[in-house]
This record gives C-alpha cells, structure tokens and sequence, in this order.
C-alpha cells in the first residue's frame, strides 16, 4: 500500500511536534521530580517513593488537546493517527516526563482496535488510562496474565502496571474460558501494590482484582485479536519515546564534552570521546528513521505494521542501552552521582529497554516474519 | 568516493512513492521500459562485482558500449543542460539512476568521471573546460581517474607533495599518487597537485591532467583480492596547459571539498551507478543463504544466535532506507547534513558486516574462491568481504567520517 513519503507528517503534525517540545521544556519537570524526590534516595532506609507527576501540566495537555489526538472523531477526538501519537511521545521521552499521558496515548490504541468508542470518549474528556496486560513474568504479550475472568468479573493480579498511581483506571486483559477478553476497571475498584522500581520518572504496580465488576471491552475470544492489532502501536509509541530520550543524552554528552577540561582540552577533542558520541548519534539517528516508518505503517499499511514496530522497538532497546552507557560513562564521575539528570535518563531507558520485550525477542519474531 | 552502502542506499529501494508531477511518472516508466528492452547479452567472464575492479580490455569495451547507450537514452547527464552535453531535464537524474540500479543491468565503469569529474567540472571548471569534457565523460569516449591520495597523504590529504611548478604557460608535475582506481584505464586524472609549500591549505591547485605523456607512468596495484582495481601513478615532469587548471591557483583544497563533501555527493551528480546490488537485495540474498545453509543438518537460519545477527542487519539496512526518506524533511532530520554526511561510514560499515556475517552462515564452504566450481555464487561473498574494505577506508576513512560527523554536527572540538 502506498505511504506518504514524508511519514505523514503534515504541517499540523510538525507544529504539534515543537509546541510539545516548548511546552515541556519550559515545564521544568526533572526539577520538581528532584523536589519530589527528596528523602528517598536511600534504596535502604529512605523513604517510601510515590509516583509523582504534575497534575497541573497533565492537565494543561489535556486542554491543548494531546489526549484526544488519535481519539477518533466519532469519540469526540481529533482523529489523528499514530504519528501524531509519536510526535508528542518523542517529546515526552526528550524531556523524560512522568506523565499518565504515555500510558494513555497506549491506551487509547488498544481501545481503538477495540472499536470501544464509550472508552475513548472518556479519554477525550480527559480521564486516564493504563494497560494492565502482563503475568508475573512479565511476558511481553497479553497472552502472559493471569487474571481470569467469570462473566463480567475479574479475579487474579495483573503485573507491571506502569503509571498506575497516575490514572483513572485500567485496561485489564484477562482469561475467560472463551479466550482472551479486555476490560476496563476503575481505579476505585482495584487494590494497588506499588513496585519499588529503580525507574524515577514512571511509577509501577500490581493490580489485585478480587471478583471485581468490570466492563467489557473486548468480548473473550476477540481480546488477542485486538492486542495483536494494537501492538504494533504500543512498540511503536514505546520507541518513540526512547529515540527522544536518546537523542536528550547525545545532546547532553556533547555538551558536556566541549565544556570539561582535562589535559588542557575540552575532553570532545579526543578521538576516544569523539567517536562514541558520534556512535551514539549514528544510533539514535537509526532508531528515530525506524519509529517514523512503523508510525507511517500502522497509519497507512496495517499488513506490514508489525514487521515495520519490531524493527523500531529492536532498535530502540539496542540505542537505548547503547546512549545510556555512553552517557554515563563519557561523563564520568560526574555521569554517576545522583546529582546528574544523566542517571535519571539513564533509568529510564533500562526501564523502557524491557517493556514489551527487549531486542532479541523483537528480533526473534520479526525473524518469523522474514 | 562511492561505495557499496552508502550514496548509493540513498536513491534505492524506496516504495514506489506516488511520484509527485506526472511527467516525472512517465519519465520512470519510459526509464524502466527502455532498460528492459535494451539489457545487453551477459558478458562472457562474470564482470566483477563494482565499476572500479574493472582491468579487461573485454569488459572495459563492454562496458564503455554500455554506457554510451546509456548516455544516448537520457539515463546519464539527465539534469545536465543541454549546452555541456546533457540532456537538460530537471531533478530527473535521480528517477533514471534509481531505475538503473532496480532493473540489475551493468554498472557504468565512467564511475569518477561521472561521480566525481563531471560535478566538479559543473561547478568549478571554465565554460570551454566544460564544453571540452563533459561530454565524452557522459559517454564514456574519455575514462577519467583521480589523483587526491599520495603514499604520504591518505586520510590526511591535506599533506599532499606532489608537486606543480609554472613554467610559461604550462605546469611542470612531479611526485606521485596512489589507490588510483580505474588508472590503467582512464586517459585523463583530476589531480590535485601543491603549487605552494608554505601555504598547507592554500597551497594546492586543482588540475586536468592527460595521462598518455611521456611523464607520466601507471603501475598497477593487486588488491587483497587478487584483482587489480587500482594503480599508482609516477610524474616525472609530466606537462599540464595552464587552460587545464580548474579554477585559481591555489583553490585546490576548496575545489576538493566542495565535491567530497558536497551533499548530493558523487552518486547524484550526473548518474554514476558503481554497484547492482543493493544493501536490501545483500541481506535478502544473506536470508535465503542462511535458510538454505546446512549444518548439521540444520538450516542456518534456525540457529538463533545467527539468525539473530542476520535480523540486526536486517534493521540497520531499513534504517538507512527510512534515513533517504526523512533527510529531506527539515522538521525531522536534525539539519541538513547530519544524516546525510552518516550514509558512507553506517553504508560501510554495515556492508563489511553483512559480508563477515554471510561467510559466517558459510562456515567452511566460505574458503571456496573465484573459479571454484562449488563455490557459491563464483566466490561472492569472501569477494565481497575483502572487497568491503574499499568501503571503509577509501574517500575518506570511517574514522575521519567520525571526526568530521562529530565536528562539523555535534560541535565537538577539531582533531587537527
């Protein structure tokens, strides 16, 4: 099927792009997580840690519109598609925002396979949502949770939640005897068992459904149906926000190694700093061509969506992992204290690296697709 | 200079786009039409895999013949105006290289007359220097090489001795070049040559040099592969006119840069198409390698560390694909040159790997060379291994691309 040679990125899309990236800039996010986070240093005797964010700005991007971007129109949203998605994603990642956003924008695709119109209007009216998809060992497919359900209730624990101190409510996959099925569950309803995580910019949990009353959103038997459809999607939207925060530690290590003296030199004058950085360029740039063509081919070739989200996911956990140890280390000492928002990018691509499989599963079911 | 993955990477594979004007449509299909109907008869010893490992006089006519067809039919010099011998269409030239690579017919062997020469010509050369020589550029009646790399100047070239002496009106030439492709063919070089040796950067004139004189000896080099792809050249008060100096004395390095670094780089120009394989069909071609491997009585591409390797190339090469469709928009590229400046040092670099990484799925099979009759593909891929080195360490090696990506996008500190 034919693609926009541009990725669809039209003249809207690209001033969504940048005032996205204003607005968080300004925002000043990472100072008041730092604020939030005082105290808790400590993995053995701070204190407890909650999942911060900033109520005021996710609300502020509620009324800018970002939520109900790729809500169809017929949800009351603006029917964008997911490189519009992407496009704010990118940005997110850039500026390593907490935000119930993220988890919502996912959210809002799995919904839109779902065809669950009732659901999306409530993200276009602002509420907000996270997937609550994953077993105990965090599999990366729906297919993994144990939560079962009988009728219209739901029993089990769902693992590895993220944002789930953020949002409204969830999408809770879950096992009838027909076959997967997908739900919505208040947030009232579940019991959260906050993860002590090494992340600082996400919060995640377990979500304990006890024979809970919840709303179907995907019948049981059409649920892997509509996860395989919206999985494309979710890599997608996932590599986007690391290709962001990539390219935030390429830029911040170049910085750093015109402005650090040793030897009598700004230390980017050695080949042995030079070149990494140049590597770690050459690998975002990789990742971010990759993210533009899947967001492009869910738009407008949904057959070859999922070849084009594994390529992007496997290169985004691969540039994760790499700029995260470069940057780290091309900043030495400096790169490893608290101190430096090098080590909170730094957690947040590990965390990311993971989250709907890493590279070599991506690489292993793209390769069932070659 | 070009290279298996690089510039080249840049122009092929696209999905067919929708194709904005509708001339430009008909143009590619005309493109398309004529080259299936015109595909000349197979040689008959194998061509070798790139332009510049070309050495018989069999290919060499071969080749020569093709090209000018070629040229005659609108594929070569086709944004070119019509005064220097081009055939005056606009934006053109990348359709018609674009289809020559797709249908898999020859090569042109003109590579740096047409990569190189001819855009340096257009942009710098005198109207009577252009009128004299773009046209038997274009159709191969000239083969031009050129003299940049000396024994004592490669990545550095700015350290370049070969000497240019004014005498009257002509230049009296001494010193030497190397890595001269396509030297033992070509009748003309582009030559850079020091007029000036207090003034390092200032100091070098650019000049038209004519090979048959008596001051001038080409010697051929054997690659690693055994193949002679390139020469070294000895001047011994070779003579230049002074009406075939290309632009100021003095403007040499200028002259250079603008052509080595210029963005639409040496492929674009005027047509040079060096390779028929491209990144996409290698690694397709490595997939099917893998899955029809055995060991042990197993496929190749069932072991998963292999098959792991080969999907990692696999994604690199959709991503300088997807690179040659997000460099033109300026809302996502990062600047205007910073991915195109990457494409030779990732191109290359993913060619060399794809390469190790088929002899690998080879095992011991990748021992068998040219001429051997179990040999895959005549020896492709061991040929195609050593051959990779061309690509990264010629026209600038990968670690002077790094120096030159850090420097020039990032900002960091110059190395010299």
């Amino acid at each position: 099927m034919a693609q926009p040679q541009d990725f669809g990125f039209d003249d809207d899309i690209v001033m969504l792009k940048d005032a996205a990236n204003r607005f968080l800039g300004q925002r000043q996010t990472l100072v008041q997580l730092r604020a939030s986070l005082k105290g808790t240093e400590d993995p053995y005797r701070g204190e407890e840690r909650q999942g911060w964010y900033d109520p005021a700005a996710w609300q502020e991007m509620v009324d800018l519109g970002w939520a109900m971007v790729p809500v169809p129109e017929s949800a009351g949203g603006l029917g964008l598609g997911l490189v519009a998605a992407v496009a704010i994603q990118e940005e997110i990642g850039r500026a390593a925002c907490p935000t119930p956003l993220s988890s919502t924008l996912q959210a809002t695709f799995v919904l839109k396979e779902a065809q669950a119109d009732a659901h999306l209007a409530k993200i276009a009216e602002g509420s907000s949502m996270a997937l609550a998809l994953f077993g105990e060992d965090g599999a990366p497919d729906a297919d993994s949770t144990t939560v079962t359900a009988n009728g219209n209730k739901l029993s089990g624990t769902s693992s590895y939640v993220q944002d789930a101190q953020k949002v409204d409510g969830f999408i809770v996959a879950a096992k009838a005897s027909e076959g997967l099925g997908l739900y919505w569950v208040p947030k009232e309803s579940v019991t959260i068992h906050r993860d002590r995580i090494v992340e600082l910019t996400r919060d995640q949990a377990r979500i304990e459904l006890k024979n809970v009353e919840a709303e179907v959103i995907a019948e049981p038997g059409s649920g892997e149906q509509v996860m395989a459809r919206a999985l494309p999607a979710l890599l997608t939207l996932l590599a986007a926000d690391m290709a962001g925060a990539a390219e935030w530690q390429l830029q911040t290590t170049a910085e750093y190694a015109k402005l650090r003296v040793q030897f009598e030199r700004p230390i980017g004058f050695f080949q042995a700093v030079k070149h990494p950085i140049v590597n770690m360029m050459i690998a975002a740039d990789e990742t971010r061509s990759l993210v533009y063509n899947a967001a492009c081919a869910y738009d407008h070739d949904p057959e070859d969506a999922l070849r084009c989200a594994r390529m992007a996911k496997a290169s985004a956990s691969e540039t994760a992992a790499f700029c995260s140890n470069r940057s780290t280390q091309l900043h030495g000492g400096i790169g490893f204290t608290w101190e430096s928002d090098v080590q909170i990018y730094h957690k947040r691509q590990m965390h990311s690296q993971f989250l709907f499989g890493d590279a070599s599963w991506q690489r292993q079911k793209l390769a069932e697709l070659l | 200079m070009a290279h298996p993955y690089g510039m080249a990477a840049k122009m092929t594979e696209q999905q067919s786009s929708p194709e904005a004007r509708p001339e430009a449509r008909e143009f590619r299909e005309y493109c398309r039409r004529w080259l299936e109907e015109n595909r000349p008869p197979p040689t008959e010893t194998p061509l070798p895999q790139a332009s510049y490992e070309v050495t018989y006089d069999d290919h060499r006519a071969y080749l020569c013949d093709w090209q000018a067809k070629c040229y005659e039919a609108g594929l070569i010099a086709t944004d070119v105006p019509k005064v220097y011998g081009g055939h005056g269409y606009e934006n053109f030239q990348s359709i018609a290289s674009d289809e020559v690579r797709r249908s898999k017919v020859p090569y042109f062997l003109n590579w740096i007359g047409l990569g190189m020469v001819a855009p340096t010509l257009l942009i710098h050369g005198s109207e009577e220097q252009k009128k004299r020589f773009l046209k038997p550029i274009f159709s191969a009646e000239e083969i031009w090489c050129q003299g940049y790399s000396e024994p004592g100047a490669g990545s550095d070239l700015v350290s370049l001795q070969t000497s240019a002496v004014k005498d009257g009106d002509q230049w009296i030439i001494n010193g030497s070049k190397v890595w001269t492709s396509l030297g033992s063919l070509a009748s003309w070089m582009l030559l850079l040559a020091r007029n000036d040796k207090q003034d390092k950067y200032n100091g070098i004139t650019c000049f038209l040099l004519p090979i048959d004189q008596p001051g001038v000896t080409v010697r051929p080099i054997h690659k690693m592969t055994g193949e002679c792809g390139f020469c070294e050249v000895f001047f011994e008060n070779a003579i230049i006119a002074d009406d075939l100096r290309v632009d100021d004395v003095g403007a040499g390095w200028k002259v250079a840069m603008s052509t080595l670094t210029s963005e639409r780089g040496a492929a674009a120009g005027v047509g040079a198409v060096t390779h028929t394989e491209s990144p996409l069909s290698s690694v397709r071609e490595l997939i099917e390698l893998a899955k029809t491997t055995k060991r042990n009585g197993v496929p190749v591409w069932d072991d998963p560390v292999w098959r792991d390797r080969i999907v990692k190339l696999y994604i690199r090469i959709e991503a300088i694909i997807q690179h040659a469709r997000r460099a033109p928009i300026e809302a996502l590229n990062g600047g205007a040159m910073r991915l195109p400046l990457q494409s030779k040092v990732v191109g290359s670099e993913i060619g060399q790997d794809l390469n190790a990484t088929a002899l690998g799925v080879l095992g011991m099979q990748s021992s068998l060379y040219v001429g051997d009759e179990h040999a895959v593909r005549n020896g492709r891929w061991p040929l195609g291994y050593m051959n990779s080195y061309t690509g990264t360490i010629s026209g600038g090696s990968s670690e002077i691309q790094r120096n030159i990506l850090g420097e020039r996008i990032l900002g960091l500190p110059k190395t010299k």
